[in-house]
């Protein structure tokens, strides 16, 4: 497969591998912002292949996983409206609300659909004129554009029955939040490729010079994690910080144009409260108020009593210091027990690209019962 | 007004019936016309042609093996196949998987009002073909009608008998450390042929799926002697929900070899689209075997002389259980690192089968 075979390639890796054990001479912590490269590392083994001086740490950049237990809990509330199809990313169904989640909603009758893409969304509202479709809008700055594009796309036509549910977060301030805390261990960061793709890596130059970091935008196959990581390693060994951009065949520095001017034109940034981590201000997206007729929130804010933060009930999950890598998942004490894909405690045990469900997927054998 | 302008007439029902009605289960003269018109015609034996309340068949040499299977696959009708031909490769797979020969099969339908008529002849007409294609007979069926919105056009249960030889012996009881692991052929192509035309996704290079019969290739090999451990299909779950089933069953752990699993460019191409793994994806026309090493070049060549199995490869082998004393899957990745191939949780797609 073209693009993806050279990017797997096992002489290349283990080329890598050799070049990042030659120049590593001090201990340090990487962390990978995207839960894609977490599953990619765990599924690959690829930090079995670093020297045990490295530290890898996986960070918050998996959207279900961060979604707040209160969005989750309004929506299954909206979705079971009789009225209502509520279409959604299929990984979000599975992420438990307070006392429920999507997929239960689905089986006591709720008409959710799983949709691949928010274009998708607008067609349902087109060709089912007297429901109303709501459309879950998770995710980071890579997904952002195409829901942008359906608002766009759903005021064209005049549609009067397609909202968004509005749960968008950004990358750039989650860095800064981790950076900050006075926990934080994390000496560099490898970043997003597909956020990137979207946004550029110039809004990274500022975070790099304040903190001291070295950060590289870095892609998902194994070759370019090992190349991401050896230019972080020989930064951080040569004691230099810059941002650079290992994912060149898809990343430029200022990003996509297009389809930023059309996430800048639907929304606006807003304070987001992130699952299992808090508040962090001007970290999500909302409706820009030109575009307030097409917020579920809003059209639906009589028929639903409104979660928040303070009625939702959290779990024992321990997501916010997974998400932040002060815990490793397998650290747990419910991990692999009382928390499984099957029966999961919390968001990072849901979704694909969830660290606890990688830990899980690929490796929860090996836990040996005193590590738990 | 006069006589003359009243015009009685009793209203008559339509003559042409294109759509299944609640009626066409319920015993009386449609059910008849259902039965003699589209069953009888399609699938006619001298073993169903009698039509009483169950088929009488002639007794036979060996252990008779009996298994049923219900298809409710959405879209009926996928590329390189449709629920019809799904219903008979899948059952027959199962018997050959025992090391048996298949034989009769039964037909159920469970039909939703409003099907078209035309829908259920084409799968009907299907399935004829492949039975005889697959030299099995269906000897007896039955037909049920659920409201509009009860079903979802067609659901078809078959059960399938067939014989197997005393002296064969085949089964996950036999998987013994040191055996080696064939897999007949590349993985995915049911399964994303089904999602692709359910979702109207298109992918370069169109997936069809490998849905077709298994027992030729079985009955060749057992025929030329070669001693099978174990034979099992990788419908539902793939690949990775087969050999983690065995595992746990045969109580041995597993490690085969990501590099040697064939998988096609274009199935590898929607599986990563769509963040699916094709090791998890369905099969309906592949599966996996073990028998000893001693054994493993015969049985390449016997496979891969036939078009189903032409891509057979060794995949890996079965050895005691890990030092954890789990039954444990591992998958040898191509950078030499190993990771734990683990039981599906959940749901990776609804309804393939």
């Amino acid at each position: 497969m073209k693009y993806v075979d050279e990017f797997r390639d096992p002489d290349a890796v283990h080329a890598l591998s050799r070049e990042i054990h030659q120049i590593t001479r001090h201990p340090w912590t990487i962390m990978e912002v995207c839960g894609g490269q977490t599953h990619s590392i765990v599924r690959y083994g690829l930090d079995r292949l670093l020297p045990p001086a490295i530290t890898l740490i996986h960070g918050p950049g998996c959207p279900v996983c961060v979604t707040p237990i209160e969005l989750i809990d309004t929506a299954c509330q909206l979705a079971a409206l009789p009225e209502v199809i509520f279409c959604s990313f299929g990984d979000m169904l599975r992420v438990p609300g307070s006392h429920e989640d999507l997929l239960h909603v689905k089986a006591q009758g709720g008409d959710i659909r799983i949709i691949y893409s928010p274009l998708d969304a607008v067609g349902i509202a087109q060709s089912n004129p007297q429901r109303q479709i709501i459309c879950f809008a998770v995710g980071f700055e890579t997904t952002a554009p195409a829901q942008a594009m359906a608002v766009l796309q759903a005021r064209r036509l005049h549609l009067s029955n397609f909202s968004l549910l509005v749960a968008h977060v950004l990358v750039p301030p989650a860095i800064e939040a981790i950076l900050s805390s006075p926990e934080n261990r994390v000496q560099s960061f490898l970043a997003a490729g597909h956020v990137c793709t979207i946004m550029g890596y110039d809004i990274y130059e500022p975070i790099c010079r304040r903190y001291q970091v070295p950060i590289v935008v870095t892609g998902f196959e194994p070759v370019d994690i090992l190349e991401g990581l050896r230019l972080v390693v020989a930064q951080l060994e040569e004691g230099r910080y810059e941002v650079e951009n290992q994912y060149a065949r898809s990343v430029h520095r200022t990003g996509n144009l297009e389809a930023r001017k059309v996430v800048d034109e639907v929304f606006e940034s807003a304070s987001r409260n992130w699952r299992g981590i808090g508040e962090i201000p001007e970290s999500g997206l909302q409706l820009r108020p030109t575009f307030s007729e097409f917020d579920a929130l809003r059209t639906f804010k009589d028929r639903i009593q409104l979660s928040s933060r303070a009625n939702a009930t959290e779990s024992e999950c321990q997501s916010g210091r997974i998400l932040q890598g002060l815990m490793k998942p397998s650290a747990c004490s419910a991990f692999g027990t009382r928390c499984t894909p099957d029966h999961p405690l919390g968001a990072p045990m849901v979704s694909t690209e969830g660290a606890c469900a990688a830990y899980y997927q690929y490796r929860h054998h090996e836990v040996a019962p005193g590590e738990k | 007004m006069t006589p003359k302008n009243i015009k009685i007439q009793c209203p008559l029902p339509h003559a042409t019936e294109d759509t299944i009605r609640l009626a066409h289960g319920g015993g009386g003269h449609l059910m008849q016309t259902l039965i003699h018109e589209i069953f009888l015609q399609a699938f006619s034996n001298p073993f169903l042609n009698s039509l009483q309340d169950g088929a009488v068949l002639p007794s036979q040499d060996g252990h008779l093996v009996m298994t049923t299977d219900s298809y409710v696959v959405h879209p009926l009708f996928f590329p390189g196949g449709d629920i019809g031909s799904l219903a008979v490769h899948g059952t027959i797979n199962d018997l050959a998987m025992m090391g048996a020969n298949p034989l009769y099969l039964s037909a159920g339908f469970i039909l939703e009002e409003g099907l078209s008529i035309d829908t259920l002849k084409r799968v009907v007409s299907s399935m004829a073909k492949t039975a005889q294609a697959c030299g099995v007979h269906i000897v007896c069926g039955d037909t049920k009608v659920v409201d509009r919105g009860k079903g979802d056009q067609i659901f078809i249960n078959t059960t399938g008998l067939g014989v197997i030889p005393s002296s064969v012996d085949i089964g996950p009881h036999r998987i013994t450390p040191g055996d080696r692991m064939i897999l007949s052929g590349d993985l995915g192509r049911h399964g994303m042929a089904v999602l692709s035309k359910r979702e109207g996704l298109t992918f370069s290079g169109d997936i069809a799926s490998d849905s077709a019969p298994l027992h030729d290739v079985v009955m060749d090999l057992i025929g030329r002697g070669l001693s099978i451990h174990c034979l099992r299909d990788l419908t539902r779950g793939g690949l990775a929900s087969a050999l983690n089933e065995l595992a746990s069953t045969a109580q041995v752990s597993m490690t085969i070899d990501e590099s040697q699993i064939p998988v096609s460019e274009s199935v590898r191409g929607a599986c990563e689209i769509l963040g699916l793994d094709p090791l998890y994806v369905a099969n309906e026309g592949r599966c996996v075997l073990f028998l000893p090493l001693a054994d493993v070049d015969k049985a390449l060549s016997i496979l891969q002389s036939h078009a189903i199995s032409a891509l057979a490869v060794e995949i890996g082998e079965a050895h005691p259980l890990s030092s954890n004393h789990t039954a444990q899957v591992i998958l040898r990745t191509p950078y030499g690192t190993h990771r734990i191939l683990e039981l599906l949780s959940g749901d990776q797609l609804p309804r393939i089968c």
